[in-house]
């Protein structure tokens, strides 16, 4: 943490950038965002096995780019983020510092996206033993039970959104929930409300999700609906070998390739 | 009524339970489930749980749900028919486990759905509710009731209010009308008053300003950078307003299927970026700020101007429900102190 400190306030004391946007402590000992502007304040940075909240999503948001240009301090789920919504022209190089972090606080400095890239090379994105087994209970469910299952697990949600607003690619200015001509998905945080919402959220990150897991954590209800994702990505790693963002094929699922193969239509 | 005091042995408490299932009105009482614990249905006494600090959401549901159905309507070439919410088909509900904080939450809830005109859904399903209270034992560091007018044995709000003594049975405080009625199921179960003082058996909730510094405040700081500073990490979604006991504002909506459909009422929240937004496109509260300013000033400034009554009790949920620790109590600290 001394070596992202002492780079933090250069930049800021250079003018380099105008804001750190990182981790210090909340309420209860638990971490929150924090958006430092003074060199003075650069000593309330922390960094812990706690801080799993995806700062990436402030990178997008108006009121924070109004601050100026930001120093990012970014675990792997933040740089993952940031090589997304770089392939989505959401952010450019020269619009942020990306201060990588380490585990054991260890400061991992960036020249380029290019760089967090082949950083990233290290940290393949897969599943771990604990979510492949959640995975292959529910697609070993009849397609009955998994209906009752993803029913009442999203039965829970009263649309507050805390999904949406905490994951770094729901950066849509308007979203398709609020369209209303048509109305493609119910307002109520009724059955089929709640049930086409998880849906079209699921399906609009297809091989877009960087599975940080900000929208369950998000969750005040703690709904699994990081496994609606999660569900894809597996099915992205088996049959395309897909192990997480790159500047080059960034959405997957949006991607042309002509050597696909098309035998899967009949 | 004046309050009236009893004994209720712990080993009483699920016979009394039992007799209100078995008088037929509808028990929702606090049931854990694997992240949350909230009022359910519960089938008997062994599934209700008394480990909670407070639930998850509040108990405004009861009069108040997610989402409402108004009315139905039928659309044909002579008009349009409905047909009227069935006021007659609301339940006698019984709250059980509610918190004082979220009892008195009723309050600033009635005053919103009365202000102008009566809503009658929200108001029959009121009368019809019987809250009956339990005192708090434990608070945490998200608590401020007593900053905002409460205390963690208020019977305000709370037809029969609970607290428990040291030797594990209960002091029953009998508060209204309706409290009478439960007592009334099993009366043998009220025995005479314990001389154990109340207080003792209550949580500690240190007073952090009080409401009325905070509304001077705010009055006085409306046009504050302080919005920006502590709004800089709210990321916009609602659960705080979906937690919250006072929290009334809600979205209009119409279900169509064909030419049959029904309107219904749904939960909104001031701090949606969409919540203001003009047809015309213009949004006055354009900002994360803004829309946080509002929240605040909506409880404190505007709800006490207005209804005569303050739209925060103190109980804590926002913050511990926000996903980017927006904390209340310590934002409120920090304006008391301007």
């Amino acid at each position: 943490m001394v070596d992202v400190k002492k780079k933090a306030a250069e930049l800021l004391s250079s003018e380099a950038v105008k804001v750190i946007i990182g981790y210090t402590e909340g309420t209860g000992g638990k971490p929150r965002a924090a958006f430092i502007q003074n060199v003075a304040d650069v000593e309330k940075l922390i960094f812990n096995s706690q801080c799993v909240m995806n700062l990436a999503v402030y990178l997008t948001k108006a009121e924070i780019k109004k601050l100026g240009k930001p120093a990012i301090v970014a675990p792997v789920n933040v740089l993952r983020a940031i090589i997304q919504l770089a392939f989505e022209v959401q952010i450019q190089e020269s619009d942020i510092v990306v201060l990588g972090i380490t585990p054991d606080e260890k400061l991992v400095e960036f020249q380029s996206f290019a760089a967090i890239e082949s950083y990233l090379e290290d940290f393949k994105m897969e599943l771990d033993a604990k979510e492949k087994e959640t995975l292959a209970k529910i697609s070993g469910m009849s397609l009955e039970e998994r209906w009752a299952y993803w029913t009442e697990e999203l039965s829970e949600c009263f649309k507050c959104y805390a999904c949406r607003a905490a994951c770094p690619m729901c950066y849509c200015h308007k979203c398709a929930v609020e369209q209303n001509k048509p109305q493609w998905i119910p307002v109520a945080a009724h059955q089929l409300g709640n049930m086409e919402w998880h849906i079209m959220r699921a399906m609009h990150l297809a091989g877009r999700c960087v599975n940080c897991d900000a929208c369950h954590n998000a969750c005040p209800k703690g709904i699994n609906l990081n496994f609606l994702t999660k569900l894809m990505l597996a099915d992205a790693q088996e049959q395309l070998g897909y192990t997480g963002p790159t500047l080059k094929e960034g959405n997957l699922l949006s991607t042309y390739n002509p050597n696909d193969q098309e035998n899967f239509i009949k | 009524m004046t309050i009236e005091k009893y004994l209720v042995k712990k080993t009483s408490l699920p016979v009394l339970f039992d007799k209100i299932k078995a008088s037929g009105k509808v028990v929702k009482a606090p049931k854990k489930k694997s992240h949350t614990t909230d009022f359910a249905d519960v089938a008997s006494f062994s599934e209700v749980t008394d480990d909670y600090i407070v639930t998850t959401q509040s108990a405004k549901s009861v009069a108040f749900p997610r989402v409402e159905k108004l009315f139905n309507y039928v659309k044909s070439k002579d008009g349009v028919q409905i047909t009227d919410y069935a006021l007659n088909a609301i339940p006698e509900v019984v709250m059980w486990g509610v918190r004082p904080c979220d009892a008195a939450g009723f309050d600033p809830l009635n005053a919103i759905f009365t202000w102008d005109i009566n809503d009658v859904i929200f108001t029959t399903k009121l009368k019809k509710t019987t809250i009956i209270g339990f005192s708090c034992q434990n608070a945490d560091e998200n608590c401020f009731c007593t900053s905002v007018g409460g205390n963690p044995g208020s019977t305000q709000g709370s037809d029969i209010l609970f607290t428990k003594l040291s030797s594990g049975d209960y002091l029953a405080e009998v508060i209204s009308e309706k409290g009478k009625a439960i007592q009334a199921l099993a009366p043998e179960l009220f025995e005479a008053a314990p001389s154990e003082d109340k207080e003792q058996n209550l949580a500690k909730v240190d007073v952090k300003f009080t409401k009325e510094i905070i509304k001077e405040k705010v009055d006085k700081y409306f046009e504050s950078d302080v919005w920006k500073e502590q709004a800089q990490r709210c990321i916009g979604c609602g659960t705080c307003a979906f937690v919250c006991p006072t929290c009334a504002c809600f979205d209009i909506q119409d279900e169509n299927h064909g030419k049959n459909g029904h309107r219904i009422r749904t939960w909104d929240s001031c701090c949606f970026s969409q919540f203001t937004l003009h047809t015309s496109g213009h949004n006055p509260r354009p900002t994360q700020d803004r829309r946080w300013r509002q929240r605040i000033m909506h409880k404190f400034s505007y709800m006490p101007d207005r209804i005569n009554v303050y739209g925060c009790v103190g109980c804590g949920r926002c913050s511990r429900a926000c996903p980017v620790d927006m904390n209340i109590a310590e934002h409120l600290t920090n304006i008391s102190k301007m």
